[in-house]
């Protein structure tokens, strides 16, 4: 286990250090100790590492992350994990605003509530918050999945393409072109998988409504003409 | 991207902490807004205090009480602290001595006036400005603070924040408005004066006239909601209030944090994290277009 107190230690040292993994694995588990609402903890993680962050973080942390496990023991600022591309994040408390955006893969989990634009344009990422999230989730979502526990808040998926959403809640609003859709077996499916990887066994993927694109914004409508 | 950090004390011990505690918040927003920063504190209320910044302080502030007492015949009591100086004076006497500061010439410049208010800002960094103004030493009931970074109009002291345009009341502002112009003409018809063109005096006057009107802080802000467009994280003061106030969209950002002892506000967590028992506090992100507002 390899400790790294960021009160006492440069947090570019922190980085480097989790950089350098990427040569040849010496040390697979970290702790990073005293983060104080830093920005950028563990991002580009591309070694397979779990690294356990004790305390709140502040914008991006585990941005871009590739390989491994990121865990913050706290509450994760703006924009954490985005443009994550594989690997697994975990916030213990709560996400601020655009939680996971233009993720291309992985999985992140929220434990607690997640703000406003979670996920917005995510591209493959799958998102797992136990709590709520906040207005414009899933803005422009083009493939992934957003699980929600909890509830949605105003504007859900609005101009959303090919990304999948399940709110087991209330949805304030749902934004333009996203509608309400059946939960078919295959998606039954999917989201236990899901539930499963982000270890959550207490709820049912028959709970959740499925939402996703309409497809009327695909192509442009001349009567719409007019609005623009 | 400006920095705003805030505290409302509720345990009364903490009052003689409330400037350190804000330098030390203030200080740590300097990547926020390294343009200009400034800061309200409200001490316990008394008599009448008017806050004044010289562009030439020594020659201004020389004799500063005796050029008031030939002017209008008050005596005050000043207090001098670098580029500024606190007026004292009994409250009946006020606008003999706002009169008599604006006949002194442009340097001299009102930057608030109310029994419990004194604003300072300036150009600089933060930690420049709280030292020059020896935050750290200030005790108090609630504090606001902001670090600027420049969007809406000059770098200059005036455009620092915070803005005070109604005795007592101050606002800071993370964001831009849309329709402050337009806004700015309604309220130049009611016959409100402006010192700049920046958005946020229009929003601090706004709230000054919905106060005007009877309104508390919580109605004023609720209004505010409705005739104000453009990006904005608020936090206000008031003789014995303290209000946060994010618009729709939310986009700037702000933290909460809330103990038996006291109510802060940061841009960022980071902000917060010197302040004691924060580990076991209840910290949260205010929700959009959702009145906060405390008062004692």
């Amino acid at each position: 286990m390899q400790t790294v107190d960021l009160s006492t230690t440069e947090l570019r040292e922190l980085n480097a250090g989790l950089y350098a993994q990427m040569e040849a694995v010496t040390e697979t588990d970290w702790e990073v100790l005293n983060p104080r609402g830093h920005h950028a903890v563990a991002v580009g993680i591309n070694a397979p590492l779990n690294v356990d962050v004790h305390g709140s973080v502040g914008y991006y942390c585990a941005g871009m992350h590739q390989v491994g496990t990121v865990t913050v023991h706290g509450s994760a600022g703006p924009g954490v994990a985005e443009n994550m591309m594989s690997g697994k994040v975990v916030i213990k408390g709560d996400a601020s605003q655009y939680a996971g955006a233009t993720g291309r893969g992985g999985l992140l989990v929220v434990e607690g509530n997640a703000s406003s634009r979670c996920g917005i344009s995510m591209k493959g990422i799958n998102i797992v918050v136990r709590g709520n999230v906040g207005h414009m989730s899933a803005f422009m979502a083009q493939s992934g999945n957003l699980v929600v526990l909890g509830d949605a808040g105003d504007a859900l998926g609005d101009s959303i393409y090919e990304a999948g959403l399940f709110v087991r809640g209330a949805v304030k609003s749902l934004g333009a072109d996203c509608i309400a859709k059946e939960m078919r077996d295959e998606h039954v499916t999917l989201l236990q998988g899901l539930l499963d990887e982000a270890g959550i066994r207490d709820v049912s993927p028959t709970e959740f409504t499925r939402y996703g694109s309409a497809r009327t914004l695909y192509h442009f409508n001349i009567d719409n003409a007019a609005a623009y | 991207m400006c920095g705003i950090v805030g505290l409302f004390i509720k345990d009364k011990t903490l009052e003689s902490e409330l400037g350190s505690m804000l330098s030390d918040m203030l200080i740590t927003m300097t990547d926020r807004g390294p343009d200009s920063a400034g800061f309200a504190v409200y001490g316990a209320p008394g008599e009448m205090k008017i806050t004044v910044q010289s562009t030439d302080p020594e020659a201004d502030f020389a004799d500063l009480a005796g050029d008031i007492r030939s002017a209008c015949d008050v005596s005050c009591e000043v207090m001098l602290k670098d580029t500024h100086a606190v007026l004292q004076m009994t409250s009946d006497k006020a606008d003999a001595v706002r009169t008599a500061l604006r006949e002194m010439g442009d340097s001299i410049r009102i930057m608030s006036a109310g029994e419990a208010i004194e604003i300072y800002k300036e150009v600089g960094l933060p930690g420049e400005v709280s030292e020059r103004f020896e935050l750290s030493q200030m005790s108090g009931s609630h504090a606001i603070g902001h670090t600027r970074m420049a969007t809406e109009s000059a770098v200059t002291t005036m455009g620092a924040h915070p803005f005070s345009t109604g005795a007592d009341q101050c606002l800071v502002h993370n964001g831009s408005l849309s329709n402050h112009n337009n806004l700015r003409r309604e309220l130049v018809r009611k016959g409100i004066h402006f010192e700049t063109e920046n958005d946020t005096e229009v929003a601090a006057a706004y709230l000054s006239n919905c106060l005007a009107q009877g309104m508390n802080l919580g109605a004023a802000l609720e209004s505010g909601i409705e005739d104000m467009d453009g990006f904005y994280t608020f936090v206000v003061g008031t003789k014995n209030g303290f209000g946060v106030l994010r618009d729709p969209i939310a986009c700037k950002p702000a933290v909460l944090a809330e103990t038996d002892q006291y109510v802060a506000f940061g841009s960022e967590y980071r902000a917060l994290v010197n302040l004691p028992g924060i580990e076991d506090a209840k910290v949260w992100e205010p929700e959009p277009a959702t009145v906060y507002f405390w008062e004692r």
